[in-house]
């Protein structure tokens, strides 16, 4: 396959970034968006250019690493897939591909197509967790769940925490992944004790973090790799507002030290 | 009151706030659209209508009372609605500026996979806000859109909306005006009303057919019947009284 590349490079955080424009001979139908792009950074090696830069770790669509804007969608035309489980015969032969980090305030870029998503874990450090002492693995069904909630629980525990919701939002808000991480455990019973008051903590921290506000747009959802759905922002929604209702105040360290 | 304070801060809050307010303006624009069909029944309903507005509740309320309580909802209504809007808008906006490719573009291309109505919310909104302005300067307190003498403020409890309306419609560019906003209301209206249950909570996904039908319910008689009224007038169905 040849194709046409226009890669965002930037140095560093700092360094204003631009597009640049590569072409290569050496894609094959079979390869990975990723496996292409290794291609293509082997051919800038041997020109003595910088390759380029992007993020990418398990190449087998679990742990969320790999990022790319792709042709103006996130993880690129085909749903329900991320860019490392993109294959390049979802293009045409000559095509002109645009690539381009996540682009959103909360996600500084680091270089190149590489962003810091570290603020996905301080959301997941505001609430994402049951603070119970659990011990080691108990039986298997001593707490009784029922087949409905575990099985909706484990649809929102498939968030990998790419991004890919953030970057596809016209607000650039992340409240599809806040909402992911805060429906896993509002769905099953060992998650109901702080279910309320983890619904403030992880949407104050969301604020904080720079994230901009849902709008109910649903971008978000069709690009989620995971096809998480609209569904669990409803149920965070619902939870903020019995939080409210019942007078409760965020309690996460990092917003008293900046309310204080 | 922590509580109330909690909507204050977080963005989810604000949202909410929002919907709320937008609950109460869906529910006057869909009165609004009610009411004024009885211009159809001729000068006498109408007039008669834009009095008896004044009497809701007469005797135990006073004379324009009720009114009042409704207009002072609806004004916090349409502040508070505003307030959440523009707060989020500049939230959304810090978010999606600080790593865009230029100063009006985030992306070098980016392309949208949902419906149009959700993008237009926010300049739809600013329309809507410039066409309230207009329209009260316009058919309630009559100084823009008429002729010299052409409008008749009440006299002794004697409204004459009748022919202020038939009035008030005879010229292409105000007719324009308020068609092309009910247009943009529509598709407010057509996001807005499912956007209201999302945001409180309470739509999944079984319910989510069900709730975008209502909108677009909603959505297609407030703007059918808002659409008629400056038609009818303008096509000469309904004339002035004599
Ligand atoms: S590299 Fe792990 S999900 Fe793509």
């Amino acid at each position: 396959m040849r194709l046409t590349l226009k890669v965002w490079r930037q140095k560093n955080r700092n360094t204003p970034g631009e597009f640049r424009t590569y072409h290569t001979e050496h894609a094959s139908p079979d390869m990975s968006f990723l496996e292409m792009l290794d291609v293509v950074n082997q051919e800038l090696i041997l020109k003595g250019e910088e390759p380029i830069a992007f993020d990418h770790d398990c190449r087998e669509g679990i742990c969320g690493m790999c990022s790319l804007m792709i042709n103006g969608i996130a993880h690129g035309p085909k749903q329900a897939v991320t860019t490392c489980q993109l294959h390049m015969r979802s293009f045409k032969d000559g095509d002109t591909i645009t690539v381009e980090p996540w682009r959103a305030g909360a996600f500084p870029i680091i270089k190149d197509l590489v962003t810091d998503r570290s603020s996905f874990d301080r959301i997941i450090q505001a609430g994402g967790y049951i603070s119970a002492s659990t011990g080691s693995a108990p039986d298997g069904n001593t707490i009784p769940v029922a087949k409905v909630d575990a099985d909706k629980a484990m649809d929102a525990a498939a968030c990998i925490g790419c991004g890919a919701c953030v970057a596809a939002c016209p607000n650039g808000s992340a409240m599809l992944f806040t909402a992911a991480k805060a429906a896993h455990l509002s769905f099953l019973p060992q998650g109901q004790t702080e279910r309320y008051q983890r619904a403030i903590n992880m949407v104050t921290q969301h604020d904080e973090e720079g994230f901009g506000n849902c709008t109910n747009i649903g971008e978000c959802a069709v690009v989620c790799p995971k096809e998480i759905s609209l569904d669990t922002i409803a149920r965070l929604n619902r939870d903020l507002v019995v939080a409210a209702l019942k007078g409760l105040a965020p309690s996460t360290g990092v917003s008293e030290a900046k309310a204080g | 009151m922590t509580g109330v304070l909690t909507l204050y801060r977080t963005s989810v809050g604000k949202k909410v706030i929002m919907a709320l307010s937008g609950f109460v303006l869906v529910g006057f624009v869909l009165f609004h659209m009610y009411g004024n069909l009885k211009m159809y029944q001729g000068p006498e309903a109408f007039n008669t209508y834009a009095a008896g507005l004044r009497e809701i509740g007469y005797p135990i309320f006073g004379h324009a009372h009720l009114l009042w309580v409704a207009r002072l909802g609806l004004i916090a209504a349409v502040v508070l609605h505003i307030w959440a809007a523009t707060s989020l808008t500049i939230q959304s906006r810090k978010s999606t500026t600080a790593n865009a490719v230029s100063g009006i573009r985030r992306y070098g291309e980016q392309k949208r996979q949902t419906s149009y109505a959700a993008y237009t919310m926010r300049y739809g909104g600013l329309l809507i806000l410039l066409f309230i302005i207009y329209h009260l300067l316009h058919l309630t307190f009559g100084v823009v859109g008429y002729d010299a003498g052409q409008y008749q403020h009440p006299e002794n409890g004697e409204y004459f909306v009748y022919n202020n309306v038939v009035y008030g419609f005879q010229n292409p560019l105000i007719v324009g005006f308020y068609l092309i906003t009910m247009i943009f209301l529509g598709l407010h209206l057509f996001h807005g009303v499912w956007s209201m249950f999302q945001t409180l909570g309470l739509n999944n996904a079984n319910y989510t057919g069900l709730l975008r039908g209502l909108a677009i319910l909603i959505a297609t008689v407030v703007v059918l019947g808002n659409l008629s009224f400056p038609i009818a007038v303008f096509v000469g169905l309904v004339g002035p009284a004599v």
